[in-house]
């Protein structure tokens, strides 16, 4: 081809491309004024522990749902109409919790309502959900047994049972590589969703013939852990389990270390995952997730989409942790499901809306999840993590290890 | 339960009572010879910290060229607080509704700062333990004993050996007359409010040193300190020192020996035992 004859072919493929972009971009913004919402809005209400001891996951759940909302609304919002998010502080207390919903059902008048963050807060919104008949999709209630509105939807596929899956899954993880443990302290805060956890480990671990070198329960809320390291050093067991909710797993590994003991392998139950990866001590800790930016999960456009958006969010936000994990996950997956139920019906009915839901299940960035055991729990979705090299990996099941990786036991 | 595991619990406890005691102080002060019950003495406590973890913690200052510049700027801090205070004329029991509400303005400023979620200040240099015999001694935690311990001995010192102390005390109990022989009251309530501002500045340097911080732990404290405080005497600085370590080593000991879920019970025990045992002492 000939020096001209190239130019030629350029300019007509640049006149091609670029004709083709403007009429991209024309469609586009068609489409876009075409699908720009209107009319009244439809409003969701909820509450969100904005301030006080939980505020620090509330935070998590803020910048999800007002991402989440902001990305419908550009898209179309639902139904045709622009969607308002009425949120409001509880202030972390599960009375003040149920009042707002009170508020929000009978004063605000809100087309449909949403879950608040933490298990207290939660079981207070499903009883005036209950009251009022109200469809309640929630992220992450801890006790699934006394989920028993058949209305309320859990967005954290648990299964009914983790007080079972999770320590077996744990000691799968650690059979799978011949370390599986001869002896087991479990240490637990007394805070309702891992205390059961804890004694349900108890249960399993002598099931699998695993000895009890050491059980013990502390208030939620202890600042010293000096005791408890030094009884932990006494036991030395192969694994300790710690029924940890937040920060609670790192000050006890700060009072092991002050006392020069490692735990040859941990597992806490619902860390905070940003301290406890990031601790020079965290190394080969283990904990439950639903979420992580890692594949196969992110493999999954939207999920990857959503990862990316939290990161930027979080960052903006000023979160010393920006990675989505569990309850990042699970907040976005709870306003999936429900707008994705509103969509598919084409109606704000909340009789309509918990049928779909129910008979339907929802995909969502935790994979698909269904509603059609035990108090709308479905299949268990939860996954085991470990932090390797800084940062979280999932290490079981065996599907969905992160490529790479294997579990660390010793 | 070894000697060891006994030992290692009972030092825990004193780690923990010093703690106690350093944060109480300034409240005890405040509360004696000022007569309020600073709440928000716990909200300076966590500024502080913050601070520390701020400019030790993410911009590489040394820790101690922050508490050099902390403990003037906190000073100031309570001597403005008890400014307001005196011009708004709060008595003793308002005083506790308004600090209540100062600190939980100070959480929102935290929180609007540094956000809700945990914040840890990793300092390498005080890490270590010193062994003795089978027991571990942290470096840190050694280093909390020495300051609390100096500073309840000094300032007890302070109030018995000087002209200060004589003053203040002479102040509290008729201000006129301690007047009419010079005592400046007014001048010397302010330099109390600083320095107990000053001791939460120390304090909070500490809480970030052992700590990972979140804006809401800022009330945990409440109870344990206020139970110290009330125990070791108001403006009493060794009975202070002592009735943290006494909360601190039975808090250590029962979850040493029991389920640890009962140590938050201790403190409360004793001191509902002193009040009914030794009422004229709170």
């Amino acid at each position: 081809m000939r020096g001209r004859d190239i130019v030629g072919a350029t300019r007509r493929f640049m006149l091609a491309a670029g004709l083709a972009t403007s009429a991209a971009l024309a469609a586009t913004a068609f489409q876009a004024q075409a699908q720009a919402p209107s009319g009244p809005p439809i409003r969701i209400g909820s509450t969100l522990a904005l301030t006080g001891p939980l505020a620090q996951t509330g935070a998590i759940h803020k910048i999800v749902g007002d991402l989440f909302v902001a990305q419908l609304n550009a898209r179309g919002g639902l139904l045709g109409r622009p969607v308002e998010w009425v949120l409001l502080d509880d202030q972390s207390k599960p009375d003040i919790t149920r009042t707002l919903y009170e508020r929000l059902i009978t004063v605000d008048k809100v087309d449909l309502i949403i879950g608040p963050y933490a298990t207290a807060g939660i079981l207070s919104a499903m009883a005036v959900a209950q009251r009022y008949n109200k469809v309640l999709v929630h992220s992450t209630f801890g006790i699934p047994k006394m989920a028993a509105y058949d209305r309320q939807f859990p967005a954290w596929p648990l299964g009914i049972d983790p007080e079972k899956t999770m320590p077996n899954d744990l000691l799968d993880a650690l059979a799978s590589i011949g370390k599986t443990p001869k002896s087991i302290a479990i240490v637990t805060s007394k805070f309702p969703s891992v205390q059961f956890v804890a004694v349900g480990a108890r249960e399993v671990a002598k099931a699998r013939g695993v000895k009890e070198a050491l059980y013990l329960e502390f208030e939620f809320g202890t600042r010293d852990f000096g005791p408890i390291a030094a009884r932990v050093r006494e036991a030395d067991p192969d694994l300790l389990f710690v029924g940890a909710i937040g920060l609670e797993g790192n000050q006890l590994l700060e009072a092991l270390d002050k006392l020069n003991y490692k735990p040859r392998n941990h597992f806490y139950v619902y860390p905070t995952p940003g301290p406890l990866a990031t601790s020079p001590l965290g190394n080969d800790a283990m904990a439950t997730t639903a979420f992580e930016n890692l594949p196969p999960l992110n493999k999954n456009p939207e999920a990857a989409a959503f990862a990316k958006a939290f990161t930027e969010a979080a960052t903006k936000a000023g979160l010393p942790y920006t990675e989505p994990e569990t309850q990042a996950g699970a907040s976005w997956s709870m306003w999936e499901i429900l707008t994705g139920a509103i969509k598919a019906t084409k109606s704000l009915d909340d009789k309509v809306l918990a049928d779909h839901i129910k008979k339907n299940g929802s995909d969502t960035v935790l994979g698909h999840i269904s509603f059609d055991g035990q108090n709308n729990y479905g299949k268990n979705l939860m996954r085991t993590k470990q932090v390797q090299q800084g940062k979280w990996v999932i290490i079981w099941p065996k599907d969905m290890i992160t490529p790479g990786y294997t579990v660390q036991g010793k | 339960m070894s000697a060891t595991l006994f030992g290692q619990s009972v030092l825990s406890g004193i780690f923990a009572g010093s703690l106690y005691a350093l944060m109480g102080l300034g409240m005890s002060l405040s509360w004696r010879y000022l007569r309020v019950i600073n709440i928000a003495h716990f909200g300076l406590v966590f500024l502080a910290a913050y601070m520390t973890y701020e400019f030790a913690g993410v911009r590489g200052f040394s820790a101690l060229a922050v508490a050099l510049l902390l403990i003037p700027l906190f000073f100031m801090l309570g001597v403005i607080q008890q400014v307001l205070i005196l011009r708004f004329n709060v008595n003793e029991f308002s005083s506790l509704i308004v600090t209540y509400g100062l600190a939980i303005i100070a959480e929102a400023v935290i929180q609007l700062i540094w956000s809700a979620d945990f914040v840890r200040y990793e300092n390498r240099a005080l890490h270590g333990n010193v062994e003795v015999g089978t027991l571990l001694l942290p470096m840190a935690d050694i280093l909390l004993v020495v300051i609390a311990v100096g500073l309840c001995v000094a300032t007890w010192a302070a109030m018995r050996f000087t002209w200060l102390g004589k003053a203040l005390r002479a102040g509290l109990d008729n201000p006129a007359i301690a007047a009419a022989f010079g005592v400046p009251n007014q001048r010397l309530l302010l330099l109390v409010s600083g320095f107990s501002a000053a001791l939460a500045a120390v304090a909070g340097v500490f809480v970030a040193l052992l700590y990972t911080l979140a804006p809401s732990q800022i009330l945990s404290w409440l109870g344990v300190v206020f139970a110290a405080v009330l125990l070791g005497g108001l403006g009493n600085p060794l009975g202070l020192l002592a009735a943290g370590m006494l909360i601190g080593v039975s808090e250590a000991i029962t979850m040493a020996v029991t389920a640890p879920s009962w140590a938050p019970v201790v403190p409360f025990t004793i001191l509902i035992l002193l009040l009914v045992l030794w009422p004229q002492r709170v």
